[in-house]
């Protein structure tokens, strides 16, 4: 095919006006004032500002002049091509959404606890690997990863990543593209519920604040339901209202005698857990999962602004080193590994995130009013999650190292006591006594913070230390850890419901193609049935993650980061293949940096994990260790206590190396699979063929940012003049009636 | 104060459409233009059926970690 003409929306750039040259100089000089602060301090503290200056100033130029390249001279969005959601406009799923609102959800639908857990468990490596893979990756591969499937998904009707590459690509690597879908969605749902479990255990006050939010998602949904159907605004503030004062009642049973019947071990959390997910995905969506996810949604987008706000006004001191000496020697409590690959495939959403391309194909192209604004919602909406995990660096990097240290390192080496706890930071190198601890736990309101590894009680307590230096004061410290914890486990069991779902519904889609009754989703027995096997599989990593004597998080994190960052050399080959096919071979760049990057991180990581002689880092020397001391006849090795700890993580360490050999493996199918495609098409540029929907002509007018340009408001104008007087149809003029929805022409006013 | 009172009205517009609050009444206007002759559902039933529809494909509204 040859490249697609330029289009109007596309046009060659007029010349900047000398306001705008000398306002996007001074957010260069923002931006670089920020990194070389950041770059120059050596051992001495700095302020969290810089770390804000370099990032805000780095996304702001990336926003202007980097996306702006890719819509025009890459994609050549195009401002005259009807979007799926005006040409199949059924009022339902399909229909143009103002651009501002869509902005919402999407960001909405992709931060959760992702950006919230990884940059907390890399600050182990000092607060500037993370930050800088943060924003170069969000930048140059996460952002654009985001908006490009966006793109493309629009100009496919809202097709999903998995139909597009069986389309694209083939049979082969869309089966690829399946089976990586679903494992990384049993691990992920393994790992987040991990996290929870880690924060709640031996946490009266948590776990009764957690439990409530089950009876106020119920009786949310009965309102929802049967008294006042689809009144969502009004049920979820009388919901955030119950949810606040059960936050504040967690601390009266946590002084009452009902503590004891709260106070629940690892292990039974581990089944609570698996019950409730059970439980969940089988009950009608209205009685749970809907109403909770109004809460989440709600708490989160609030929960991000007050952050944002508190760190600004608190510009709270950054304690961490800028680069540990972990980096180097790999040797880390938190993760073992060099910064080399394990930073990257730690961190994954708040920098790239194959999980995005998910949301980014699927539902959200449904409802794209004008294809001009993917930059919007696709780059902006991704570098917006970036910015919560620089925030999260910061709650991380706040704290005093040695106490980073005494809550993230796995319980096995920090020993049972508060002693022993420092013995063990002291001996990595850092500083906290048994009393500092001690008050630690005393000032959020738990009887310890010690080895609650996961990365949401070092959030949390970074968080109550943000908030409580703007409002409260030290008296309200418990209460904001608590708040955390409650916004966090919030949408971590949303998402285990979600996600136990959508599992589900894979696993019937696939088993229905050999045993019919199976595909029907209303057939009872067949949603038990596939329920049960997919909490089956989240569950055992889980309970697996909890009993390893190595440590859960330290075992499974990095089986997360590479499943992700799997699924985004998924996605990145999918584009670079429909570029390359689209004769946009010079453009292929764009995504195709992004996806060598990817692939040299997840293969490198997954080949040290696999074939590493070092115990710490890969799986098999590990097992090797272990099984050679069990033959020996030893009682105990290394952190495991006693010989069915031995053998418990010679099991583990198995299926996790195999495990990550299946994972490698299928990248490098996928891989093979679009290179493939790519060398035909650049060989025969005649054969390739697209499959995109037809050109329509739209009849929308709407602004592309979030903010119209003056020909934009010219544009509006015009068409609300044609359409019969009416305002002047800017979306940003007076939006209070709110009542036409998808009318063409006028759209702005929606 | 009309300055404050536009501020509220585009706070409140957004909060609906951002919740979804305002599917009914876009459904409504969908009907009228496209369908003047169908017959409208009751904001009951079309709510019902909009959450049992999530139930039936749960990929739709899917969130992130």
């Amino acid at each position: 095919m040859p490249e697609p003409a330029t289009t109007d929306t596309a046009r060659p750039e007029r010349k900047m006006t000398p306001k705008s040259i000398v306002i996007w100089t001074l957010v260069a000089l923002v931006g670089a004032t920020g990194w070389g602060v950041l770059a120059l301090s050596r051992g001495e503290e700095i302020s969290a500002a810089w770390l804000l200056a370099a990032a805000l100033g780095s996304y702001a130029i990336a926003y202007r002049f980097y996306s702006k390249f890719i819509a025009n001279r890459v994609l050549k969005v195009d401002k005259k091509r009807a979007t799926p959601a005006e040409r199949l406009d059924n009022g339902v799923d399909f229909h143009p959404t103002d651009r501002r609102v869509l902005f919402g959800h999407h960001f909405a639908a992709v931060a959760g606890a992702g950006p919230l857990v990884g940059p907390v468990l890399a600050a182990q490596m000092g607060y500037l690997p993370g930050t800088i893979w943060i924003v170069a990756g969000v930048i140059f591969a996460g952002a654009v990863q985001d908006m490009v499937v966006l793109f493309f998904s629009t100009r496919r009707d809202g097709r999903s990543l998995g139909q597009m590459a069986r389309d694209e690509i083939g049979p082969f690597g869309g089966a690829a593209a399946l089976i990586a879908v679903f494992v990384i969605m049993i691990i992920l749902l393994a790992v987040l519920a991990l996290v929870i479990v880690n924060a709640l255990a031996h946490s009266p006050w948590g776990v009764f604040s957690i439990a409530m939010t089950i009876p106020i998602a119920l009786f949310m949904g009965v309102y929802l339901r049967i008294l006042r159907p689809g009144r969502v605004t009004e049920v979820s503030v009388i919901g955030v209202a119950l949810l606040l004062f059960a936050i504040v009642s967690g601390r009266w049973v946590a002084e009452s005698s009902w503590a004891e019947a709260f106070t629940l071990a690892p292990s039974s959390l581990v089944i609570w857990m698996v019950v409730y997910g059970f439980l969940a995905s089988v009950l009608p969506v209205w009685m749970l999962l809907a109403p909770r996810d109004y809460l989440s949604t709600f708490m989160k987008v609030g929960t991000i602004v007050l952050l944002a706000l508190g760190v600004v006004v608190a510009l709270p001191t950054l304690k961490m080193d800028s680069v540990t000496d972990f980096a180097t020697n790999g040797q880390g409590p938190v993760f073992s590994g060099s910064m080399f690959p394990f930073v990257f495939i730690t961190i994954a959403c708040g920098a790239l995130s194959g999980f995005h391309a998910l949301v980014s194909s699927g539902t959200t192209p449904k409802m794209v009013q004008k294809e001009t604004q993917v930059r919007l919602i696709g780059y902006g909406s991704m570098l917006t999650e970036s910015f919560v995990a620089i925030m999260a660096v910061i709650c991380a990097c706040i704290l005093e190292p040695g106490l980073y240290f005494a809550i993230n390192s796995p319980a096995g080496a920090l020993g049972p006591t508060l002693e022993s706890a420092s013995e063990f930071v002291k001996g990595i190198g850092f500083a906290i006594t048994p009393e500092q601890l001690a008050k630690a736990a005393e000032e959020v309101g738990e009887q310890t913070v010690v080895a609650k590894t996961g990365g949401a009680p070092t959030f949390a307590f970074g968080m109550s230390e943000i908030f409580s230096a703007v409002v409260g004061g030290a008296g309200m410290k418990a209460f904001w850890y608590h708040f955390a914890i409650m916004f966090e486990a919030l949408f971590i069991l949303t998402t285990v419901d979600a996600g136990t779902r959508v599992g589900r519904f894979m696993l019937q889609d696939t088993l229905g193609n050999v045993w019919k009754p199976l595909r029907d989703v209303s057939w009872k027995p067949g949603v038990w049935l596939a329920s049960a096997v997919v909490v089956g599989g989240w569950g055992y990593f889980l309970w697996v993650g909890v009993h390893d004597p190595l440590g859960g998080i330290n075992q499974l994190f990095p089986l997360f980061g590479i499943a992700n960052q799997l699924l985004a050399a998924v996605a990145l080959a999918v584009c670079t293949t429909l570029l390359i096919k689209s004769g946009r071979l010079k453009w292929a760049w764009v995504t195709g940096i992004p996806l060598l990057w990817d692939a040299a991180v997840t293969l490198t990581a997954s080949w040290q994990k696999v074939f590493s002689d070092d115990p710490k880092v890969g799986f098999f020397a590990q097992r090797d260790v272990y099984q050679k001391a069990l033959d020996s006849g030893a009682e105990s090795f290394g952190t495991a206590k006693n010989r069915d700890a031995m053998e418990t993580i010679v099991t583990n360490s198995t299926v996790d190396g195999v495990l990550c050999a299946i994972f490698a493996i299928l990248i490098l199918v996928v891989l093979a699979d679009a290179t493939r495609v790519c060398v035909k098409a650049i060989r025969n540029p005649g054969s390739a063929e697209i499959k995109e929907a037809p050109y329509v002509e739209s009849k929308i007018v709407a602004p592309a940012g979030l903010w119209p340009t003056a020909e934009e408001k010219a544009e509006l104008a015009a068409a609300a003049a044609v359409a019969g007087g009416g305002s002047s149809g800017d979306g940003s003029s007076g939006d209070g009636d709110g009542t036409s929805g998808g009318t063409p022409v006028a759209a702005g006013k929606s | 104060m009309t300055a404050v009172r536009t501020a509220a009205s585009r706070i409140w517009w957004y909060v609906r459409e951002l919740t979804g609050e305002t599917a009914y009444e876009r459904y409504v206007a969908h009907v009228r233009k496209d369908h003047p002759d169908a017959p409208v559902q009751s904001r009951r039933e079309f709510e019902r059926e909009r959450t049992d529809r999530q139930a039936a494909d749960p990929r739709q509204g899917f969130r992130c970690c």
